[in-house]
């Protein structure tokens, strides 16, 4: 690892403290930016469940639960690692840092590995979004479901990837020494931003896989 | 001396700035831009209407003529046009900064908002939309119209609108100058930190529904459209929960800029302080209330009758700052330059375009007015003769500060009149003929209506005249070799204590606020 490199206060900052403040605000009003983005998703997901309540109970069934409720352990744990990386370079630890961030990135890998297998699943039953569907199954407005499914799924996906850009961005400035205990707030943002992603995970499975 | 305009040379200087000063100038320059393209737009549609019969376009090119007027005014002009160019610039100024709180983020949601232009534009030769700028669902997922195109750049618009906002909501919580406490900030700076919620909490919502809009297009997964067990009420409900708070996006920073010039021009302290600044804050947040009202007649009618209610509602505060204004002119020194006059034309408009708002509001009314010219000129009363009138006001207030000009006052007073003519000739008759039932939207018309629309085309011109005007005498006022006074209207506020136009480091010296913004009453002589 590089040697941790000296920062220059941005001229117009008065003090460090008031840089960390103003950016951790900024974070957490994109967040709420998030929220409403993703809250779209679940209204929709609200107003057609009222519609097709059976529908829903019989395609949810469809899915696999086990692969969702796997995919949930792993961004918990992928959680905890982002925190775990928050702290060690707010002590700093930049190793030790590094490693929690490393282990981030391959958990949200898993991830998305598991779900592409989950997608394959339904793809053989001919469970397509949209006017692709031709999956059978009990209710004829089934792809209504689908296509929520795999666009509420497919948005979450995105992030995940965004998120994970964001951990190997940060994993190249730990180690060459841009972020440091005494700078860290790129890492303590991000791991905001991938704790918002989890916590819109947890919100999905049982959702779509449980109820 | 130098200052941020010479500071650095070249395209590229101005292209990859951090300056919030030159972002400020540099979004200017764009929405002028869009600005001229949806006012040829504009006069195009009026010159077509001349007649009921076909002149320049076919029904179909009036559609799309529409179209492009519409989502090129609200989304490339009216939505950014005060935050993002004189609040970008006097945002950190009034507040005693020498930049926002993220810079680069600045930039780039300026490089975003010229991504989204390009995509925009694009749309145009791809074959125009012709949706309207509602892009209302199933006809959005049918038309052969380059939609995808279109919704794909008022999405990236979004993200420029957001950044925008996060940008300004942390800069205003974090580097305000000593001494400036929240009741000594700018009301101006109050109105923008409104704005920034509506714009960081609305624009997703607009995000997801133009995203869900493009899968429902291009896969049909049956959200929108009925005909594959969609629903389009669904999409009205999306679309205007972002669309009505957006109406707030425009106007609030407008009635903050009105703080800014009636207390400079009458020379007198702002009458209510707190109840303006909290009113600008009770709009933003009735402004989530209120998008049922664009539903009447879709929605269940104990929903409407809710939805009216709660409209109303948003009267108060507007009401709030109109009379503060009023009482803050009584027994002023008033001085009747351009930047007031301005100011006189937003509270006539204003008022009417608010009062024709409390009309549309009310349940029965709205069911014989909906969909009809009487929502067109309620809607150009409030965003041109409210937003547009105060941008105007603002930007001849500020201009001998951002470029260090005077423009002439004479003509600037001439582009005044014609543009304030104009204005009323073209969208008073549209009040006359909305409420005997001439629709809008429509390409043609019976003859009784033949009257207002040639009344209302001939004043377009004016008003297109005038802006000629205005054009020119800014051009040469920026040719000019005179130097424009630090403080030419002796105002108070920050902004107005530094060089005209200020250096790149705006502040040598971090002021230290002991008074409120608009203290005339205790200045020295």
């Amino acid at each position: 690892m590089q040697q941790i490199q000296k920062r220059k206060l941005p001229h117009y900052f008065n003090n460090a403290h008031q840089e960390f403040e103003a950016a951790k605000l900024g974070m957490w009003a994109f967040m709420a930016q998030e929220i409403l983005f993703f809250s779209g998703l679940f209204v929709a997901y609200g107003v057609f469940r009222y519609f097709n309540p059976e529908m829903f109970i019989y395609a949810s069934r469809l899915l696999d639960w086990k692969l969702g409720f796997i995919n949930t352990i792993f961004l918990i744990i992928s959680s905890f690692t982002m925190v775990m990386s928050v702290y060690h370079i707010q002590h700093n630890n930049r190793t030790k840092s590094l490693v929690n961030l490393t282990a981030t990135f391959f958990l949200a890998a898993v991830f998305l590995i598991i779900k592409t297998f989950e997608y394959k699943a339904k793809f053989d039953h001919g469970y397509y979004p949209g006017m692709l569907f031709s999956g059978e199954g009990a209710f004829s407005s089934l792809h209504i479901f689908f296509g929520l499914y795999f666009t509420i799924t497919g948005l979450h996906a995105l992030h995940i990837i965004v998120g994970m850009v964001l951990i190997a961005w940060l994993m190249v400035r730990v180690w060459n020494g841009t972020v440091s205990a005494e700078y860290f707030t790129p890492v303590e943002m991000v791991g905001l931003y991938w704790h918002f992603v989890d916590v819109v995970w947890i919100f999905l499975f049982p959702l779509l896989y449980l109820l | 001396m130098k200052n941020f305009i010479t500071e650095k040379k070249g395209i590229l200087s101005w292209l990859f700035t951090l300056d919030h000063k030159r972002i400020g100038i540099m979004y200017l320059v764009s929405i002028f831009a869009a600005f001229a393209l949806g006012g040829f737009a504009a006069l195009i549609l009026r010159f077509e209407l001349l007649s009921p019969d076909k002149i320049l376009l076919t029904a179909k090119q009036y559609n799309q003529m529409f179209t492009l007027h519409g989502a090129v005014m609200v989304f490339l002009f009216i939505v950014p046009s005060i935050p993002a160019t004189l609040g970008n610039f006097f945002l950190p100024l009034q507040l005693g900064a020498n930049d926002v709180a993220f810079p680069r983020l600045n930039l780039a949601s300026y490089h975003i908002y010229l991504l989204g232009a390009l995509f925009c534009v694009a749309s145009i030769i791809l074959g125009s939309v012709d949706t309207g700028w509602t892009f209302y669902t199933p006809y959005s997922t049918s038309t052969d119209t380059a939609v995808i195109m279109m919704v794909t750049g008022v999405f990236i618009l979004g993200f420029s609108s957001i950044l925008t906002g996060v940008n300004f909501i942390s800069t205003i919580h974090y580097l305000r100058a000593p001494g400036m406490t929240w009741f000594r900030m700018p009301l101006f700076v109050w109105s923008l930190y409104a704005t920034s919620i509506i714009q960081v909490l609305a624009t997703p919502v607009l995000a997801i529904t133009l995203v869900l809009l493009m899968i429902e297009r291009v896969w049909g997964i049956g959200i929108f459209d009925p005909a594959i067990g969609g629903d389009p009420v669904l999409f009205q409900h999306f679309f205007w929960f972002y669309s009505h708070p957006a109406v707030y996006i425009m106007i609030l920073p407008a009635m903050g800029i009105m703080n800014e010039v009636v207390t400079t021009f009458c020379r007198k302290n702002i009458f209510g302080y707190a109840a303006i600044a909290y009113s600008s804050i009770a709009i933003a947040i009735i402004s989530f209330l209120v998008w049922g009202h664009h539903l009447f007649t879709s929605e269940s009618e104990v929903a409407a009758t809710i939805f009216s209610f709660l409209t109303f509602l948003v009267a108060i505060p507007s009401g709030i700052k109109v009379f503060n204004w009023i009482a803050t002119m009584y027994k002023g020194s008033i001085d009747l330059k351009a930047p007031f006059l301005y100011f006189l034309g937003f509270m006539f408009l204003f008022v009417i375009g608010g009062f024709t708002g409390i009309f549309l509001g009310a349940l029965a009314i709205d069911i014989h007015l909906h969909d009809t010219y009487f929502v067109v000129a309620h809607f150009h009363y409030v965003m041109f003769g409210g937003t547009l009138y105060a941008f105007l006001s603002g930007m001849h207030y500020w201009w001998p500060k951002m470029f260090g000009r005077m423009y002439s006052e004479f003509m600037a007073k001439i582009a005044f009149w014609l543009i304030f003519i104009g204005f009323n000739m073209t969208f008073f008759v549209q009040f006359i003929m909305g409420s005997k039932g001439m629709p809008r939207r429509y390409y043609s018309y019976i003859e009784e209506f033949q009257i207002y629309h040639q009344i209302s085309t001939v004043g377009s011109w004016l008003l297109g005249v005038g802006f000629i005007v205005m054009l020119v005498y800014l051009i040469q006022s920026l040719r000019s070799k005179e130097q424009a006074p630090d403080n030419p209207w002796g105002a108070l506020t920050l902004e107005w204590t530094i060089p005209s136009p200020p250096q790149y480091h705006a502040f040598e010296k971090t002021p230290v606020v002991d008074k409120g913004p608009y203290e005339f009453g205790v200045e020295k002589p």
